[in-house]
């Protein structure tokens, strides 16, 4: 079971929106002062009791979430900590605070008080069939008791947030899956939420909705400064929206950290597995070509440079061959940047090269042409043995 | 070939009425203490957000007690709680009351079945969207359930036009009644084809209004 969660510190000071927060204050800032929305969770566990025995689904989770930042978390299935966050389940040990109050402790009241603080958005959206658009929308803010004039406004800001203002008389089931979610976000962000829960938002979804829809969470994160938590097991999306992630490991934390730290440098064996998809193996040409051994003849040193980011170190073409000498080949490429760091590796093939090299030197200091040169073998000159 | 009837026309015509008064008013009666009830079963179920298993249990017997009683026992075992409700033991109106109760906790077996199949999904979601438990209710179960509950109070309904047939022993009269005095026990053929085609007729529009509204439901 892996797991993996996200978070991203805000784009922007968020800007506090123009948001419905108690029913009967409309389109007011927050009371107190300071940043709102905090999560905190403190050695949480959870164990399901299952015909085979306990399921122990959580360990000792504790986590930290900052105000207007997104997380994510990846599993086979387990929603378990992200709905410990709005008490849609208890943990069986442990604490979830939220601003600092154990949510445990809260009454009915301000348990339905704190969920019109706490967005969610699900896999299968979870929109009820027998009600318009705008009614699923309006509905967190009809059982709040918001005046009627006040919920169509809010509603017809909510559809233009998401753009399906043409769609506010259409049911659920003649809307497509990304339309479906567009409706779920809008109707979890309808009470004004603080933090927005994102359970597999995505992965009901096509390749290209998936895109759109994480374009549209971005927005709502910049704009509205809503901490988003988000759960998925495609790396891919955390990668795109997330800034911090945590990688969950049969119910415990495996890493925690800054995105493209983590995915730069994986520590724990299962986010290297979450991570396989996304790096490119040699090909298989290659594999078949490369020799142990220097082989008689004229060849080519094949080299393996990898960046991890964070110092700002780019795969310089000229500058790596100009420090590594002779005629540099690229066999293959794949760099990325995430959060704006570079990350990825380089595949080149290096003749007329000086007949040793301290790849471990080129590695550190004014010298560094990468974070780490490895040296995957040989193969026979293609240029010259033709 | 003319046709001449056995009995005057009016007879059917009142027939009709009587079954018509019976069907329509039990049905409804059904319906007001059918819903409640199931929604009852539903929320006192163990797991449900009332969960108050002691209640839920007590309501099943009970339910299960009235739908193992044949209708004929019943409508004479209920004769005093008749007089009492109705203020008569015979007619349409004595039939009412036996019919209503024998109906609502079939009607209302149905609608516990609709309300368990809405999607929990969607009982979550109301909740992480801070509505309380009737509003979940009322915003959630009964709408979502909707279509399987107008598909079961159709068959109700059916039910009910065929169970109406047996209230001829309270003197209630009614299409089921005619066929059995005249039909049945004088052998009058005429007049069992004609109630028997009368009935078919009755439970095809029934059936088809039901089916219909069901269909606009589903498809919207």
């Amino acid at each position: 079971m892996e797991l993996s969660i996200t978070a991203r510190q805000s784009l922007t000071a968020p800007s506090r929106p123009d948001l419905v927060r108690e029913p009967t204050v409309t389109l007011a800032a927050p009371s107190s002062g300071g940043p709102r929305g905090k999560v905190a969770l403190r050695g949480v566990g959870k164990t399901y009791v299952s015909a085979a025995g306990p399921v122990q689904a959580l360990q000792d989770i504790d986590l930290e979430i900052a105000p207007g930042s997104i997380i994510g978390r990846s599993g086979a299935g387990k929603s378990s900590l992200l709905r410990t966050i709005n008490r849609l389940e208890r943990p069986t040990s442990g604490r979830v605070e939220v601003d600092d109050v154990d949510i445990a402790t809260l009454d009915e009241a301000q348990l339905v008080a704190l969920r019109r603080r706490i967005g969610m958005i699900f896999q299968h959206f979870n929109l009820l069939a027998a009600k318009t658009v705008f009614d699923n929308i309006a509905l967190p803010l009809r059982v709040a008791g918001v005046p009627r004039a006040q919920i169509t406004q809010r509603v017809h800001e909510l559809l233009a947030l998401v753009g399906l203002q043409d769609k506010a008389d259409s049911y659920p089931r003649r809307l497509s899956g990304g339309q479906k979610q567009r409706v779920g976000i809008a109707r979890a962000l309808a009470s004004g939420p603080e933090i927005l829960l994102c359970d597999e938002a995505t992965s009901a979804l096509d390749p290209e909705t998936t895109q759109s829809i994480l374009q549209l969470l971005r927005d709502i994160n910049h704009k509205l400064g809503i901490t988003i938590i988000l759960i998925t097991h495609e790396m891919s999306v955390i990668r795109e929206i997330a800034d911090r992630v945590l990688v969950l490991e049969q119910g415990r934390v495996a890493e925690l950290g800054e995105i493209w730290q983590v995915f730069g440098k994986p520590q724990h064996p299962a986010t290297r597995a979450l991570l396989a998809p996304l790096q490119h193996g040699l090909p298989q040409e290659l594999q078949q070509a490369l020799q142990p051994q220097a082989p008689a003849g004229r060849h080519e040193r094949v080299l393996q440079l990898e960046f991890h980011g964070g110092d700002g170190l780019q795969p310089d073409l000229q500058r790596i061959a100009a420090v590594v000498g002779g005629r540099v080949r690229v066999l293959q490429a794949g760099v990325d940047h995430i959060q704006g760091h570079t990350h990825g590796q380089l595949v080149l093939a290096v003749a007329d090269a000086p007949a040793s090299h301290d790849w471990q030197a080129l590695t550190q200091g004014a010298q560094a042409i990468a974070h780490h040169i490895k040296e995957l073998g040989y193969v026979a000159d293609p240029v010259h043995s033709h | 070939m003319s046709l001449t009837l056995s009995i005057p026309i009016e007879r059917y015509g009142n027939a009709l009425l009587d079954t018509l008064q019976m069907v329509s008013v039990s049905g409804a009666l059904a319906l007001l203490a059918g819903v409640p009830l199931a929604v009852l079963l539903i929320v006192s179920a163990p797991g449900g957000f009332l969960d108050w298993p002691r209640l839920h249990r007590v309501l099943g017997s009970v339910i299960n007690g009235f739908r193992a009683t044949p209708f004929i026992v019943l409508l004479v075992a209920l004769i005093p709680l008749t007089r009492l409700v109705a203020g008569t033991t015979i007619g349409v109106w004595a039939a009412i009351v036996p019919l209503a109760i024998s109906a609502t906790p079939f009607f209302a077996r149905i609608v516990e079945v609709s309300l368990r199949e809405v999607d929990p999904g969607l009982v979550e979601a109301a909740q992480a969207l801070g509505c309380r438990k009737w509003d979940i209710v009322w915003h959630v179960y009964l709408p979502e359930a909707l279509p399987g509950i107008v598909g079961g109070f159709t068959i109700t309904l059916v039910a009910l036009i065929s169970s109406s047939a047996m209230a001829g022993a309270v003197g209630a009269g009614g299409l089921g009644d005619l066929a059995i005095r005249y039909g049945y026990q004088r052998f009058d053929t005429q007049v069992m084809v004609i109630v028997i085609a009368m009935l078919i007729v009755l439970v095809s529009l029934v059936q088809r209004a039901g089916d219909g509204y069901v269909r606009r439901l589903r498809n919207r």
